[in-house]
């Protein structure tokens, strides 16, 4: 397998630093690395895992609205950064594998490198506070 | 493939009878194959290249991975620059900002050298290259972004035989853990796979590296693991510390021979060291 460009390793590097959850995609959405923090959200550890296909990944959450209804994909900042190739933010509920719900804040932002060329998206994810929107 | 190490020192040059085996200019290398002469970088190395080594064609390539001080200036000594009947190609990587004319200008101008890129008499063609496959004469030669700062990349130059990898400047175990112990995480590593020969960035010691994370060079170890995840069949550690005297590098190069065994050949390289590839 062909490895990745610097630019995806060194994201992975350095959320593999940082102690808020973070998940790297490539270009499809496919989950090619998240970090400790976000093992909490998915409830899974990245070393038993490994990559994941968006299929499957994409339907850990239940992402929904501030009334409760349902987040169409197209919503989410992360697949809004893939289409768009620009960075993205936005509060929204979600319900846990636990089936917990709280409110989280994201924001994704394209891996564009050297060449122009769209190699990926990351996203952060925190718990939102109230004054955030 | 012939190759030939005319410069293997990192940082700056350094002169004196401390640094006469292994050498104290900065890096330059040349292939040659059927007649076709590479340079690889421009270091103070490139000056002796021309003085050791008359050249008999009309055309030389010089491949730059990165336009650090230490990889660039010998250029302005590099005799052909300065004959009108030569062809000189020079590639060099990619910025997302500024032209390689315009960023080889900063050095190539007053007040740091007197004559401007324009004045030079050969014919001089640029070339830009990123994530590029290229060939040159008998040639096929592959770059890629590497691990090191400021737009820098690494070349595996493949000939009618042999595969030679040229990262003197890489820092692949940037982060907290060092290198993921999985080759598609690896930088570096596709220009690196199954190599006849390795000529890689090993500045530092283990201990020392800790210290000096992200300034963009390799330990020993670190050189080492990158060769073996890459499955090379020959391993030259390059890019010595300026700080290094002859007996230091071979005191650290001892060491790391006593704790480590690894299943390909590896040596420290020297200036003036030649390789015949088969």
């Amino acid at each position: 397998m062909a490895a990745y460009e610097i630019e995806i390793i060194l994201n992975r590097q350095l959320a593999d630093c940082l102690s808020f959850p973070v998940f790297i995609t490539d270009t499809n959405g496919n989950l090619i690395f998240y970090n400790e923090a976000a093992e909490e959200i998915l409830g899974q550890r990245f070393e038993d895992t490994g990559e994941m296909p968006v299929e499957q990944w994409s339907t850990e959450f239940k992402p929904v609205d501030e009334e409760g209804a349902p987040l169409p994909p197209e919503e989410l900042p992360l697949v809004k950064t893939l289409s768009t190739e620009r960075p993205h933010h936005k509060t929204f509920g979600i319900q846990s594998l636990q089936g917990k719900n709280q409110t989280i804040s994201v924001t994704a932002y394209p891996i564009i490198g050297r060449t122009g060329k769209m190699l990926g998206a990351v996203a952060i994810f925190w718990k939102s506070t109230d004054n955030e929107n | 493939m012939k190759i030939k190490l005319w410069g293997v020192r990192g940082s700056i040059t350094t002169t004196g009878p401390e640094t006469a085996y292994y050498g104290g200019n900065t890096s330059c290398v040349d292939v040659w194959e059927d007649g076709c002469q590479l340079v690889l970088d421009g270091g103070s190395g490139i000056q002796k290249l021309v003085v050791n080594n008359p050249l008999s064609t009309k055309r030389i390539d010089v491949l730059l991975t990165h336009l650090h001080l230490d990889h660039i200036q010998g250029l302005g000594f590099f005799k052909p620059l300065f004959d009108p009947s030569m062809e000189i190609h020079i590639w060099g990587p990619a910025s997302s900002s500024r032209t390689l004319h315009s960023r080889l200008s900063r050095y190539l101008s007053p007040p740091l050298f007197p004559v401007l890129i324009r004045d030079l008499p050969c014919k001089l063609v640029l070339h830009e290259i990123e994530n590029s496959t290229f060939t040159i004469g008998p040639f096929i030669i592959q770059s890629n972004y590497i691990i090191h700062p400021g737009p820098t990349v690494g070349f595996r130059v493949t000939g009618k035989n042999a595969v030679f990898t040229y990262i003197p400047d890489h820092e692949p175990a940037l982060g907290k853990n060092g290198i993921i112990k999985d080759s598609q995480w690896v930088s570096g590593i596709e220009l690196a796979a199954g190599a006849d020969l390795l000529l890689h960035d090993s500045q530092y010691t283990g201990q020392e590296y800790e210290n000096k994370k992200g300034w963009g060079h390799s330990s020993i170890e670190d050189a080492a693991l990158f060769a073996s995840m890459a499955g090379i069949k020959h391993l030259l550690f390059a890019h010595h510390d300026p700080s290094r005297s002859d007996s230091q590098l071979d005191e650290i190069f001892s060491e790391f021979q006593q704790k480590n065994n690894y299943p390909f050949t590896y040596e420290l390289a020297r200036e003036g060291m030649e390789i015949n590839l088969a």
